[in-house]
């Protein structure tokens, strides 16, 4: 059986152009998908091979298990959910009101991605597109500590480099790529342009291109800690101010290196300052499947979109307060319920310490360190594969995500619905 | 079931203008039996039907960006859980919950989304999913649209018609709107579109024939609601001529002009701004194929949110504040910043007389609808004291005393005596609005209408009587007493499904090919996911 226009919930590109060849209930081809996407869609279509659900290690019923986990949830007094990057929107709804009926926290993978892209929105706003616009108008692109050739294989052939629209006609002919990373990776063939700079410096250079940009004068003795000189800063200023639509795709070189907010807060300052010369836009690169769409849910239900805390019956958002390495890191949470991400693996160590001294509980759809080291954990049907369900694309596009293969575990928008059912019940 | 028994009836659609009345509800309708139930003794309490806000900005890609742009607004705005309701945030832009809630505890019972762009009405139906009580829908950005604009250009009207029906089907959208048409388009290379004959660069069309083919289409397709209009021009002094252009360009055709405030201005920007709401008011009144919504501005912090590009981009130049831009593949635009209307500003102390000039200077009441165009000129939580600024002509006289005089000289409004009736306010309210949008069960208290139903407690000051009513039945079920939420339900989302010929699918799948990142298999909304409690309006011939 073949499907076509499958969609690939690996990375942040969220490609819907795949072609899956299922034999026997299992994908044997995914056309179109690039490396990253086959191992995807090959280690997710296997059968399953763990139990559906267990408890202190041992196989039990899913119904045993959720209440296993309700009554560790609502004994807590400080929980707090987190994760959820690659599942649905619709596990992400529960998993608010979750959140909600606990009283605890909740925060996602934005907190340790992109969260500083987010406040810099909140702080100066986003020009932005969507990926079309980038296709069918975008004459100069840069890449700005970003690796996408790896992190996202098909971004520059399915939306920014090589794809052609209605005003790129030729593609790659039709646009200068720009790439500002710390080292040389396997993206750098791909750039016209490319700039070295030294870590830990892009909020200097931003500012300095702004300046620039605004017709300012920079001293080129300012520029000397950057790895770049004045001459080629001048030159990608004016590559900017003159492209007809311009798009900085916006890394975790940016967002994860020294500055991080301020490094975002100077890239908006910088698009927008171009905004009155051009059109330019700013799209960052964001990377799970749907970490996209837990930033939606949260903010259409909380008003906020990481970090969320319900203590108090309503909505507080403070990230550094209630985000999840904070919290762990001073050993507040008390009870802690991983979904479709790996904090075990993931986090900083004194954060992982805090994983092996509270009850954890996990629902992915993998065995991981987070799911070996939870008391009680789930398997669950992956998202795009053996369960159906919504996920945003970097640039905010939804899409349905259809099942292809039988689902033999539940998903986790079942298992966060029951869950958070049976913890309703014992809170009443 | 519920008998409403010796209540003062508005109930404008069948003629009943305060009549003590009693009424019943049956299986969730509006019956001429009484079937017995809980009785409300509504004597000396005014009953109207559920309101209905035909415009407003509660759901979809750039409200929620605008939630997530502003912290700030939400902090100390929050409401807490209840054992029956989530919690959420409140600001000018509130959460899905709170949005829900809100209106229902002003008597509200259905909302129309105003703008949404095709490729995320996905994202919309999520919100409305997650939007309580109230039953929803939205319209669909088709003005700049660059497959409607290829066909208007290449002279195939009949493919215009065949694709917009397609794309209302795709996205389960309810009518067709047009944001400063071909504007948007223009702003994604950092122009615009000025008058209704500029050329949309790249298509060889204009506004003009942008206007007249989707309202032709509307028609055409006899969509329960008339082609919704936001012109072009928005917010720019001397705009008027523009807005009365578009009316003209119209031909008898219906249409909707939608918050009209906005486009309502005289003199050249930089330099003057005035008032042209009682010319424009005459020209409505002369023609019936019109009508409004006003997108009345109240004083205080707001969130722009449009989808009109570059007036969000003219915004942020005029008060500096952060500004989100988002231009959105072949269809459509979005611009977003915080705003706040001061009363003594002179601008925006002729923009609040203005929307009162155009209240009270629309002689058919049917015609006119109560708006802020939430959150744009002010939140939908300010309609009760926007009818008392209506119904109370000594309370507008105050309030008029506390803005900037000499813009409030300029125009109209201190010569305004008149002051509304409650059974206008029902009209501007709710029937009108139902009437105009073409909901047949809405709006009205006839037998077989829907059982939403809003109780009121007389009270000298009109803005608590309309703020806070003594009961809300949606469908026959009591959700409001007393102020307090009695249970929980997600209304219906009504959506339209014209009818097209398939032979235009192979090229709109050529179009996806070409120029859309999504493919086109993936495009349409699954109705069976994403609609939960979907009703179809017909479109009837
Ligand atoms: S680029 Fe990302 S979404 Fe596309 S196929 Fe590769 S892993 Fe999947
Ligand atoms: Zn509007």
């Amino acid at each position: 059986m073949q499907i076509e226009a499958a969609i690939c919930a690996f990375c942040g590109c969220l490609c819907d152009d795949i072609v899956l060849t299922i034999e026997s209930d299992r994908i044997v081809q995914a056309k179109n998908a690039c490396a990253l996407g086959k191992a995807w869609y090959t280690a997710h279509s296997r059968p399953p091979d763990l139990p559906a659900a267990r408890v202190d290690g041992k196989s039990v019923e899913v119904e045993e298990a959720i209440e296993a986990a309700a009554i560790l949830l609502t004994k807590a007094r400080y929980p707090i959910l987190y994760g959820l990057s690659s599942t649905s929107c619709e596990a992400q709804r529960h998993a608010v009101a979750l959140a909600e009926a606990l009283g605890g926290c909740i925060d996602c993978c934005t907190s340790v991605c992109h969260g500083p892209s987010g406040m810099a929105v909140q702080g100066f706003g986003e020009p932005t597109c969507t990926l079309g616009e980038v296709k069918n108008r975008a004459d100069l692109v840069i890449y700005w500590g970003s690796n996408p050739a790896e992190s996202h294989p098909r971004h520059m052939s399915r939306y920014a480099v090589t794809s052609k629209g209605r005003l790129t006609p030729n593609g790659r002919k039709n646009r200068t790529v720009v790439l500002v990373d710390v080292r040389s990776t396997p993206s750098s063939r791909f750039a016209d342009l490319l700039l070295t700079v030294r870590p830990g410096i892009d909020f200097e250079i931003l500012w300095a291109l702004r300046a620039l940009v605004l017709g300012r004068k920079v001293e080129p003795a300012g520029l000397a800690e950057t790895g770049i000189t004045l001459a080629q800063l001048t030159h990608l200023a004016e590559l900017m101010k003159n492209c007809r639509y311009g798009v900085l795709f916006a890394g975790q070189g940016l967002t994860q290196s020294a500055g991080n907010q301020m490094n975002l807060s100077a890239a908006i300052l910088l698009v927008r300052d171009l905004n009155q010369f051009t059109k330019f836009a700013i799209i960052p690169m964001r990377g799970h499947g749907n970490v996209t769409g837990v930033d939606q849910v949260l903010t259409w239900q909380t008003g906020y979109p990481f970090g969320v805390n319900f203590s108090r019956g309503y909505p507080r958002f403070n990230p550094g307060e209630f985000t999840m390495v904070d919290v762990l890191r001073r050993k507040e949470a008390d009870a802690v319920l991983s979904v479709a991400s790996d904090p075990a693996a993931s986090l900083p160590a004194e954060a992982v310490q805090r994983l092996t001294e509270v009850p954890l509980i996990a629902i992915d759809t993998h065995e991981s360190e987070t799911t070996r080291l939870a008391r009680v954990s789930f398997m669950a049907s992956t998202v795009g594969i053996r369960a159906s369900g919504t996920a945003y694309r970097m640039d905010n596009v939804p899409l349905f995500l259809k099942q292809a293969l039988t689902s033999i575990y539940p998903s986790d928008e079942e298992i966060l619905g029951r869950l958070l059912e049976r913890v309703r019940e014992l809170k009443a | 079931m519920i008998r409403i028994l010796n209540g003062e009836v508005y109930d404008p659609i069948n003629g009943i203008a305060g009549e003590v009345r009693n009424l019943y509800i049956c299986d969730g309708r509006i019956s001429s039996q009484d079937a017995g139930g809980r009785t409300i003794d509504a004597a000396g309490m005014v009953v109207m039907p559920g309101g209905v806000d035909m415009h407003c900005h509660i759901a979809g890609p750039k409200v929620n960006t605008a939630r997530k742009l502003r912290p700030e607004d939400h902090r100390a705005h929050e409401i807490a859980k209840t054992p029956l309701s989530r919690s959420g945030t409140f600001g000018s832009v509130p959460t899905t919950f709170a949005t829900g809630y809100r209106y229902a505890m002003m008597g509200y019972t259905t909302a129309f989304d105003a703008a949404i762009p095709p490729l995320a009405a996905r994202h919309a139906h999520e919100e409305l999913n997650d939007t309580p009580v109230i039953d929803k829908g939205f319209f669909l950005l088709m003005g700049n649209n660059e497959f409607i604009m290829e066909r208007i250009a290449a002279g195939e009207k009949e493919e215009v018609r065949h694709f917009a029906a397609w794309l209302l089907q795709a996205a389960k959208g309810y009518a067709i709107k047009l944001v400063n048409p071909g504007g948007v388009e223009l702003w994604k290379s950092r122009s615009n579109a000025h008058t209704l004959d500029d050329e949309v660069t790249g298509f060889q069309i204009t506004p003009r024939q942008i206007i007249q083919s989707l309202a032709e289409v509307s028609e055409e397709l006899s969509l329960p609601h008339p082609v919704h209009i936001h012109c072009n021009n928005l917010g720019i002094a001397g705009n008027w001529e523009t807005t009365l252009e578009t009316m003209k360009a119209l031909e008898g055709r219906r249409g909707h002009l939608t918050h009209i405030q906005f486009h309502s201005y005289g003199g050249n920007p930089g330099e003057s701004f005035s008032s042209k709401a009682a010319e424009m008011a005459e020209y409505v009144n002369a023609h019936p194929n019109l009508s409004v919504d006003v997108g009345q501005v109240m004083f205080g912090d707001t969130t722009s949110l449009t989808g009109d590009g570059p007036l969000g981009y003219m915004l942020h130049q005029v008060t500096g504040c952060k500004w989100v831009n988002v231009d959105i593949e072949n269809e459509a635009g979005c611009g977003i910043t915080p705003i706040e209307y001061k009363e003594k500003n002179s601008i925006h102390a002729t923009q609040w007389a203005i929307g009162l000039e155009w209240f009270l200077l629309v002689q058919d009441p049917w015609r006119v609808v109560l708006t802020t165009d939430h959150p744009n000129g002010a939140s939908f939580t300010l309609y009760p004291r926007i009818i008392r600024l209506l119904m109370d002509r000594e309370y507008r006289k105050e309030m008029m005393r506390n803005v900037n005089q000499k813009a409030l000289a300029q125009t109209t409004l201190p010569d305004l005596e008149r002051e509304y009736t409650l059974n206008e306010i029902a009209i501007i309210t709710r029937a009108g609005p139902a009437r105009l949008l073409g909901l047949q069960d809405k709006g009205h208290l006839g037998v077989g209408a829907c059982g939403d139903v809003t109780i009121y407690e007389k009270n000298a000051d009109w803005e608590k009587m309309f703020a806070a009513p003594r009961y809300v039945i949606k469908d026959g079920q009591v959700l409001i007493e007393d102020g307090h939420l009695r249970g929980e339900t997600y209304g219906r989302t009504f959506y339209v499904s014209p009818a097209y010929d398939p032979a235009i699918e192979g090229k709109i799948r050529k179009f996806f090919d070409d120029y859309y990142t999504v493919r086109y298999e993936n495009y349409p909304v699954q109705l069976e996911h994403y609609l939960p409690r979907p009703e179809a309006i017909p479109c009837r011939v």
